[in-house]
C-alpha cells in the first residue's frame, strides 16, 4: 500500500495498463508531453513513446471518431475528454457511434477496447462549462458503460478494469477530489469489477446511496445523523451502467429507507432511474418515500454554487425528514 | 454537372498539389522601428482613432497586470490575459462600426473595450456582484454586452463559429449596413463547429469576417501537433472565401486588412478570414505554468515583436505622441483598475432569487417551488450559505 492522491492513481492505472498491454494508447488534448492539464497523463509520453501517448488537434468530435477507428481495429484506445463539459461535441460519435458500434454491425465490429476518461463535477468554481455532471445522458445510451470512483484506490481498480472491459466505457473522474482525495492504495494491478455497487458501510435505519465526489457529502450527512442516532447504510454505486440493483435492494429491503444524491439537476437525473427501480422492486418493505437530494433545475451557477450543491446539510435534512415520514 | 466552380484545365500524368503550392503571403505595413514598410499603403487613420487605439492597448494591458495580481491574491478565481495580442484585437476591432456584432473567444477584451466597455463594467462581471450583467454565473473574463454588440462568452471552443455565421445571414436578410466578426484561436479551429460556420458562411453568402488569433499555442499544444496545413488561411480559400495573413503584431496592417475585409464582405455579402500570425505572451490562463511546454527564449524572443511597443514607436514618429504621455495614460489607467477593484469587491453579490431567472423567460413551477426549498433550507442553515443567508 502507498498513500497517494487520485490522479496519481490513475496516472498509475494507465502506466500499468500500457506495460501490459502493447497495443493501448492514450491521447487527447493537452495529455501528451504537459501530461494533461490536471496532470493524470503526466509522463506516460516519456515512458512508451510519442506514438503511444500523444495530443490530437482540438477536436472532440475528433478524438472520438478516431478511438471509435482505433478500437474498432483492434486497439485499445483510452481517450481523454478535457472536460466533461465538453464532452457534447463528442456526444454524436458516442452516444450513435461507440455505443451501437456491435448492435448495429451483428457484432462484425466492436470498440470493446474504448474507454474514455473525463474530469466532470463542481464545488471548483468553475461555474457551468467547468462544473457539469453529463453521466444521465449516457446512460440512457444502451451499448455504454458508466463509472465513477470515489477516491484513489477505486479509481485504480475501477479505471484497470474500464480498461480492459470488452466494452465501451465512460470513466467519469471528480475534479474536485483529484487532489483533494489521498488514500491507500494497492500496489501492482488489481481490477475491481464493473457493475457492482459497494457496501460502504453496514447500517439498519435508511440506506444513503451516492457516487463519485457525493460519496464525501453523504458520509458527512451520515455521521450528522448517527449524532442523531439515526444509523445510515452507505452505499457506492460505482458503476451508473448496468447498475447493480440487487445491493441496493438488498439494503433497501433491510433498511426500509432509501435517499438518493446526485450532484447534476433533478429533472431527469439518474436518482430518478433508481428511485423507479427501487421502488418496484422493494414497495412493499419501503416505509417512507424515496427522497432524491440534487442539484437544482438550472445550469450550474458560479457565484450560488453553495446553494446549488446537493451537499452535507440538504442530504442531513432529506435522512430526517424520510426517518420522521 | 454543376462544377461551375472548379476549373477545367487537364493534365495527363498524376500530380499531386501541397500545401507549398498554395502561396501565402503576410501582410506587414509596420518595421520594428516604428517606421512604414516603402510602398505600404496604409490603412485610413488620423490621430484620434490612432489615440483611441493606443489608449485601449494600455487599458487593456494594464488591465491584464493588475487582474493577474488579483487573481493571485485570491481575490478573483481566474484570468486570461490578452499580452501580446493587442494589434490583433484592437486592430480588428478598431476597424468596424460599433452597430456590427463581435463574437469573441475569451482572449479578445480590448475589442470590448474599445466599444466602451467601463473599468467598472469589466470588475462587476470579474467580481461576480450584483451589477454583473450575466449576473454573476460565469466565471471570470466571460463578459458580454448587449448594448455593445458583444455577444457573451461561452467556454465551449468553436461554438461561436457558426453562430456568427448565422448572426451574419441575419444581418443581411434584414438589409442592415453592417457586418459581424468572429474571433478564434487556432486551436479551436479543430473544432467540427469551425468547418461548419466557414462551410455554410460561404456557400450561403453571410457578410461575416473570421478573425483567427494564431497565436502559436492552445494550452500547452503547440502549432506543428495542431494542424499540418498551410495555417488556418489555407482553409479560407479550401471553402471559397477571401482569406488573408497578417502579422498579428503589426497594428496598421491587422487595421488595414480588417478594414478592407469589412468593405468587400458588405459589398459582396460575402465571409473573409483573416489569419493573424501573433504569440501569446502570458500563460495560457492564471491556471497554466508556460514553462512546463516551452522556453524562455522563445518567449524572450517574442518580447522583442511587442505590438504595442511597435505602434508606440510609429506614433511618436509622426509626432502623435510623447514620452510623458504614454506615462501618464499608465498611471491613470493603474489608478483606475485599482479603485474600481476596491468598490467591485464590496458589492454584494446578485441575490439568490436570480438563481432560478433565465433558466426560461419565466421560472417554470418546479423552479419556484425549488428556490422556495432553498430558502427555507438556508435559513435553517444559515452559516453555510454566508453569500445568501442575510438577504432571503
Ligand atoms: C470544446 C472545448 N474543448 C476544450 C476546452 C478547453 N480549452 C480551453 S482553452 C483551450 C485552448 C484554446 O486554444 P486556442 O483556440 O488556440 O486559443 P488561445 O487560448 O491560444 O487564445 C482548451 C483546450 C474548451 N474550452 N472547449
Amino acid at each position: 500500500m502507498a498513500q497517494m492522491n487520485m490522479l496519481h492513481a490513475i496516472n498509475e492505472a494507465l502506466s500499468i495498463a500500457m506495460k501490459a498491454d502493447e497495443r493501448m494508447v492514450v491521447f487527447g488534448e493537452d495529455v501528451g508531453h504537459f501530461g494533461g492539464v490536471f496532470r493524470a497523463t503526466s509522463g506516460l509520453q516519456e515512458q512508451f513513446g510519442r506514438d503511444r501517448c500523444f495530443n490530437t488537434p482540438l477536436t472532440e468530435q475528433g478524438i472520438a471518431g478516431f478511438a471509435n477507428g482505433l478500437a474498432a481495429n483492434g486497439m485499445t484506445a483510452v481517450a481523454e475528454i478535457q472536460f466533461a463539459d465538453y464532452i457534447f461535441p463528442a456526444f454524436d460519435q458516442i452516444v450513435n457511434e461507440s455505443a451501437k458500434f456491435r448492435y448495429r454491425s451483428g457484432n462484425e465490429f466492436n470498440v470493446g477496447g474504448l474507454t474514455y476518461r473525463t474530469p466532470y463535477g463542481g464545488g471548483i468554481a468553475g461555474g457551468h462549462y467547468h462544473s457539469q455532471s453529463p453521466e444521465a445522458y449516457f446512460t440512457q445510451t444502451p451499448g455504454l458503460k458508466v463509472v465513477v470512483p470515489r477516491n484513489p484506490e477505486q479509481a485504480k481498480g475501477l479505471l484497470l478494469a474500464a480498461i480492459r472491459d470488452p466494452n465501451p466505457v465512460i470513466f467519469f473522474e471528480p475534479k474536485r477530489l483529484y487532489r483533494a482525495s489521498v488514500g491507500d492504495v494497492p500496489e501492482g494491478d488489481y481490477q475491481i469489477e464493473l457493475g457492482k455497487a459497494d457496501v460502504v458501510k453496514q447500517g439498519s435505519d435508511i440506506t444513503v446511496l451516492a457516487w463519485g465526489a457525493q460519496m464525501e457529502i453523504v458520509e458527512k450527512a451520515c455521521d450528522m445523523a448517527a449524532k442523531e442516532g439515526i444509523s445510515c447504510e452507505i452505499i457506492d454505486l460505482r458503476t451508473l451502467s448496468p447498475w447493480d440493483v440487487d445491493t441496493v435492494a438488498k439494503s433497501v429491503k433491510k433498511t426500509g429507507r432509501l435517499v438518493i444524491n446526485h450532484e447534476a439537476p433533478l429533472t431527469g437525473g439518474f436518482a430518478g432511474e433508481i428511485a423507479a427501480t427501487i421502488q418496484q422492486e422493494c414497495f412493499l418493505y419501503l416505509e417512507s418515500p424515496i427522497s432524491r437530494v440534487c442539484g437544482l433545475d438550472t445550469p450550474y451557477p458560479l457565484i450560488h454554487e453553495k446553494e446549488y450543491m446537493p451537499d452535507e446539510f440538504k442530504t442531513f435534512e432529506a435522512i430526517k425528514a424520510t426517518m420522521s415520514f | 454537372m454543376s462544377n461551375a466552380p472548379l476549373n477545367n484545365e487537364t493534365v495527363h500524368r498524376v500530380s499531386f498539389l501541397d500545401k507549398a503550392s498554395l502561396h501565402i503571403p503576410i501582410l506587414r505595413i509596420l518595421q520594428a522601428d516604428g517606421t512604414t514598410y516603402e510602398n505600404a499603403v496604409l490603412p485610413v487613420i488620423d490621430q484620434e482613432l490612432a489615440a483611441k487605439i493606443y489608449d485601449t492597448c494600455i487599458f487593456t494591458r494594464v488591465l491584464d497586470e493588475r487582474m493577474l495580481g488579483a487573481q493571485r491574491q485570491g481575490r478573483i478565481s481566474f484570468y486570461m490575459t490578452c499580452i501580446g495580442e493587442e494589434a490583433a484585437v484592437v486592430g480588428s476591432a478598431a476597424a468596424l462600426d460599433k452597430n456590427d456584432v463581435i463574437l469573441a473567444q475569451y482572449r479578445e477584451q480590448a475589442s470590448l473595450r474599445y466599444r466602451g466597455f467601463t473599468t467598472e463594467q469589466f470588475m462587476n462581471q470579474m467580481f461576480s456582484n450584483e451589477k454583473d450583467l450575466g449576473k454573476g454565473r460565469q466565471m471570470p473574463i466571460h463578459y458580454g454586452c448587449s448594448e455593445l454588440n458583444y455577444h457573451t462568452i461561452s467556454s465551449p471552443l468553436g461554438t461561436q463559429i457558426p453562430q456568427a455565421t448565422g448572426v451574419a445571414f441575419s444581418q443581411k436578410l434584414k438589409g442592415e449596413r453592417n457586418v459581424t466578426i468572429c474571433y478564434f484561436g487556432e486551436g479551436a479551429a479543430s473544432e467540427g463547429d469551425f468547418h461548419a460556420g466557414l462551410n455554410m458562411a460561404a456557400v450561403l453568402k453571410a457578410p461575416v469576417i473570421f478573425f483567427c488569433r494564431n497565436n502559436g499555442y492552445a494550452i500547452s499544444t503547440p502549432t506543428e501537433e495542431q494542424f499540418a496545413g498551410n495555417g488556418i488561411a489555407s482553409r479560407g480559400v479550401g471553402y471559397g472565401m477571401h482569406t488573408i495573413r497578417v502579422d498579428g503584431n503589426d497594428m496598421l496592417a491587422v487595421l488595414a486588412a480588417t478594414q478592407q475585409a469589412r468593405a468587400y464582405a458588405l459589398e459582396n455579402n460575402a465571409p473573409v478570414l483573416i489569419e493573424a500570425m501573433t504569440y501569446r505572451l502570458g500563460a495560457h490562463s492564471s491556471s497554466d505554468d508556460p514553462s512546463g511546454y516551452r522556453s524562455k527564449e522563445e518567449e524572450a524572443k517574442w518580447q522583442q515583436h511587442d505590438p504595442v511597443k511597435r505602434f508606440k514607436l510609429w506614433l511618436i514618429n509622426k509626432g502623435w505622441l510623447k514620452e510623458a504621455d504614454d506615462t501618464s495614460i499608465y498611471e491613470k489607467y493603474r489608478e483606475e483598475v485599482l479603485a474600481a477593484v476596491k468598490v467591485a469587491e464590496k458589492l454584494p453579490v446578485p441575490h439568490l432569487d436570480q438563481i432560478i431567472e433565465d433558466v426560461y423567460d419565466v421560472p417554470t413551477p418546479a423552479l419556484k417551488k425549488q428556490l422556495k426549498e432553498l430558502k427555507e433550507h438556508i435559513s435553517k442553515y444559515p452559516k453555510a450559505y454566508p453569500k445568501s443567508a442575510g438577504r432571503l
